[in-house]
């Protein structure tokens, strides 16, 4: 579904990444971790073609994105902070990106789903930011592409929204799509993903099942093996 | 890049600026006309307001509304939208809404002071088509500022500068040349000169209209055929589409090396 | 204007009962009108019917009235002058004459009048000349309704299309002149009325004065003419209600003023001239109710110029108003209406509670540099002009109209 290829950024002095080489196969849902500033939406913002490579290669399905940027067409995105524009209403956000990108019927579901009903005349300004990611996700999953990208999905949300969120993702994955997440919210990590992929300064540090993981580091839990990494790396 | 054009110039229609903006250029239409009672001098000043008002007014317009329209680009960049199409298509949308307002505010009470049936319509037209002009150049200029500058402050002082030196300063620095220069043949380099600024185009644009007589009191041979002919009116449009052209170029440009 | 007429008439009226009329035509016993003048006596009348004549040199040496019927044609074959008067009281009316020869020796005319009186040249259309209507030595004549087109490109190789030198009281009135050298020249000529004439796309003036006092002209239209009038070293010249329009160019403009004295300007129209009025070394003249619109320059001073007064005109859209390239001035401004006037009317009088300076730096500087016209409207340009106008260096400082006027003066 992806190949990464030594995949380097480097923001002004800042060396972001180094030499990433990744390969997400297609099907399941595949974490990307690491600590703050470790580069995860740097990577995502690169197969997404918003952040330009400095070096290395990136495929998705198959074709260069180097090329053209029609392969997007294939990947939803949850954008890690939701900003809109503040003066826009909810109903017009969605009718806009629909506009954008194509017709589907998909949104009144969600709608539905986050009861979003109340909120579909009000300004994006006025919303609290937990709503904001809700009408963050209806964006994202009305669309019915193969790749799903979703940066921090879980902020913001109360408990039942989250659930909700679990679901449509398992939904998700059980039509075979192939589904990348960041987050911080390890127990969430740990219930979802197939499989992790761990950067640490810029490069993969791990990548595999959680299990895995737990053998690695041998630690009993994930939180735990995630700890141990991390103090092994920085003390 | 159409559907981008749509939603920012909509976008804008709604802001408070654009009404602020609008407001301001249909109190100097009336102001201008129902206190001076006088069209002939009413475009005199609009002229000057135009060549020194509208270009600041699209610099500052400009990197205002792409430092506060974030979230939207950012919101766009997560679609699949082509770079160059989301940024044009912001940029159009301010220029074009900005462009609106003026010729809307100022049109408006010229219409209504009976515009159609004076002389002065093609002054006026001229007027604002040099406004037009002016909108579409200084609001590129303003986005390829803000697009190279990720801090707010320091595009907004660039901003300003921008106007301050191509509205004042080069006037004063070509003045200091011509005066230092006099001695030799100087018509070809005056009118590269104002050909290099697009303050001065303008400016140069609507003297053709008004001060043609005094234009032709001098001497110089190129001078003459420049002002003398529709040369001089041709020349100006191609270089001021060329101003527009670009700055836009460059937008495109920029944007595509761009990260977010 | 219509007394005249119906004296004139009358006088006519009175020969005709002794004096005998003798009629030309191409079927006639007389077939020419140099026949026709050496067959009438003195006071006859003699009526030249339609058809082209092909004659020139053709002298009037007896008090004669030749009028054409349905503008018959004196065509002189380019071959000298047509018509020479050399009598007192001749009137020659109705004729169409072409063809005046070119000499670079002698000055042509269609129609001369030497060293007569009482003569009325009236209703006469001259095409393809040199000279048109030449006026010389002459006194108390009319030049009434007559329509002179010449083809004139070249100031050397053209004439002027009337012509006065050395005379006295000759009115000029209603007269069509265009595309010749200038449209009216008055050389030594005192005492002489120029009104309701059009004058336009001559080469050089519209009207020119040279060496003549006391004259007159009102009511005439100058046009696109390579300069519109020009009036110089003569003294105690009226001007009145003249309009001067589109003198476009170089060394152009709607009046020059040289070596002028005592002269009266009023009620005139300056309108789209590159320069309004040109002064050079002019004194004593008084300017009211004149417009100067849409002038580049309304008034450029140029050397001495003492005690004119400028009074009531209204100066309107010139780029610029008055300019001047001395420090010194002695002239008078005062109660015009300046349309880039900006001052302010706080006890509502009328009259703007600031002083206006009609000399801008600018165009000081345009002066010695003429390409910087370039950056007129600038705003930098306009902030120089500010700080000169607050503190004067280069322009004189006591150049000030008190009492601006609030509003455009009607009269």
């Amino acid at each position: 579904m992806v190949i990464i290829e030594n995949l380097h950024k480097k923001f002004g002095r800042n060396q972001v990444l180094s030499g990433v080489d990744l390969t997400i196969t297609d099907g399941g849902i595949f974490a990307v971790l690491g600590p703050n500033g470790s580069g995860k939406t740097t990577l995502i913002k690169s197969v997404l073609g918003m952040v330009i490579p400095d070096k290395g290669t990136i495929t998705v399905l198959g074709e260069s994105i180097k090329k053209s940027s029609d392969y997007r067409h294939k990947i939803d995105y949850l954008p890690q902070i939701a900003n809109f524009p503040s003066n826009l209403r909810v109903k017009e956000l969605i009718k806009m990106i629909k506009d954008l990108r194509k017709a589907t019927n998909e949104d009144e579901r969600l709608i539905q789903l986050f009861k979003l009903e109340p909120f579909l005349d009000k300004k994006l300004g006025n919303l609290s930011g937990g709503t904001k990611q809700k009408v963050n996700l209806v964006l994202t999953f009305m669309f019915d592409s193969p790749l799903i990208i979703l940066d921090e999905p879980t902020t913001g949300l109360d408990p039942i929204s989250l659930i909700r969120l679990k679901d449509l993702i398992k939904v998700e994955k059980a039509k075979g799509k192939t589904i990348l997440i960041t987050s911080h919210i390890m127990s969430f990590v740990e219930e979802i993903s197939d499989e992790i992929v761990f950067i640490l300064e810029g490069k993969i540090y791990f990548k595999g099942s959680i299990q895995k993981l737990k053998t690695k580091t041998d630690q009993p839990d994930f939180e735990h093996a995630i700890a141990s990494i991390l103090t092994d790396n920085h003390a | 890049m159409l559907k981008i054009l749509k939603y920012s110039f909509f976008d804008l229609m709604r802001s408070r600026w654009s009404y602020v903006y609008f407001a301001f250029y249909l109190l100097l239409g009336i102001v201008l006309l129902f206190l001076n009672n006088d069209l002939s001098k009413a475009v005199i000043t609009l002229m000057n307001v135009i060549i020194v008002l509208v270009p600041l007014i699209g610099t500052i317009f400009g990197v205002m509304y792409y430092y506060n329209s974030k979230e939207f680009t950012e919101l766009l960049l997560a679609q699949p939208l082509k770079r160059s199409s989301i940024f044009l298509g912001q940029y159009l949308g301010v220029a074009l809404s900005l462009s609106m307002s003026l010729i809307l505010g100022l049109g408006i009470p010229f219409v209504f002071y009976g515009l159609f049936e004076s002389s002065a319509i093609w002054d006026f037209s001229l007027l604002l088509i040099t406004g037009t002009f002016l909108t579409l150049i200084f609001t590129a200029l303003a986005f390829n500022i803000a697009l190279s500058n990720e801090n707010k402050i320091k595009g907004f002082g660039y901003a300003i500068l921008l106007w301050l030196f191509l509205a004042v300063i080069y006037d004063g620095l070509f003045l200091m040349t011509l005066i230092l220069f006099e001695d030799y043949p100087l018509d070809k380099v005056s009118l590269i000169g104002t050909m290099l600024n697009p303050i001065d185009l303008s400016r140069t644009l609507i003297l053709l209209k008004l001060d043609i007589s005094a234009l032709l009191g001098y001497t110089g041979a190129v001078f003459k055929q420049f002002f003398g002919t529709s040369f001089g009116l041709i020349v100006s449009f191609v270089m001021l589409t060329i101003w527009v052209v670009l700055p836009v170029l460059r937008i495109v440009f920029k944007s595509k090396k761009k990260d977010f | 204007m219509k007394r005249v007429l119906i004296l004139l008439s009358a006088i006519l009226m009175a020969h005709s009962t002794i004096a005998q009329t003798i009629e030309v035509c191409k079927t006639c016993s007389t077939t020419s009108l140099k026949d026709g003048i050496i067959q009438a006596k003195e006071f006859d009348t003699i009526i030249v019917k339609k058809g082209t004549y092909k004659e020139h040199d053709i002298v009037i040496d007896k008090p004669l009235t030749i009028i054409g019927e349905k503008y018959p044609v004196i065509d002189g074959e380019l071959k000298g002058e047509i018509i020479t008067i050399i009598s007192d009281n001749v009137t020659v009316d109705g004729l169409f004459i072409i063809n005046v020869g070119t000499s670079y020796t002698e000055d042509y005319a269609a129609i001369r009048v030497r060293k007569s009186k009482n003569f009325v040249i009236q209703n006469l259309v001259l095409e393809k000349l040199f000279f048109g209507i030449y006026i010389e030595k002459s006194s108390d004549g009319k030049v009434f309704h007559n329509k002179i087109i010449g083809d004139a490109v070249e100031e050397y190789n053209s004439g002027n299309g009337i012509q006065l030198w050395y005379s006295k009281n000759v009115d000029i009135e209603h007269n069509f002149i265009q595309h010749v050298r200038d449209g009216i020249y008055l050389e030594f000529s005192n005492f002489c009325t120029i009104k309701n004439n059009v004058s336009a796309l001559n080469v050089r003036y519209g009207l020119h004065f040279m060496f003549s006092n006391d004259d007159t002209y009102q009511d005439n239209t100058f046009e696109n003419n390579g300069a519109g009038v020009a009036v110089m070293f003569s003294k105690r010249i009226k001007m009145y209600n003249n309009s001067f329009k589109e003198n476009w160019g170089t060394a152009s403009y709607g009046m020059l003023l040289k070596e002028i004295n005592d002269a009266e300007i009023e009620g005139n129209t300056f309108e789209d001239n590159t320069i309004g009025i040109n002064i050079e070394g002019s004194n004593r003249i008084n300017y009211k109710h004149n417009n100067f619109k849409n002038n580049g320059w309304a008034i450029k001073v140029k050397g001495a110029c003492y005690t004119n007064k400028f009074i009531e005109n209204n100066f309107l859209y010139n780029s610029f108003d008055i300019a001047y390239n001395s420090k010194v001035n002695d002239n008078i401004f005062d109660r015009n209406y300046w349309s880039n006037y900006t001052g302010y009317d706080l006890d509502k009088n009328g009259i703007g509670d600031v002083p206006y300076r009609p000399v801008k730096l600018f165009s000081y500087i345009v002066n010695r540099t003429p390409e910087t016209i370039i950056l007129l409207r600038s705003m930098f340009i306009d902030i120089i002009d500010f700080s000169e106008k607050v503190s004067p260096v280069f322009t004189p400082d006591d150049l000030l109209d008190n009492n601006p006027q609030m509003k455009k003066i009607a009269w």
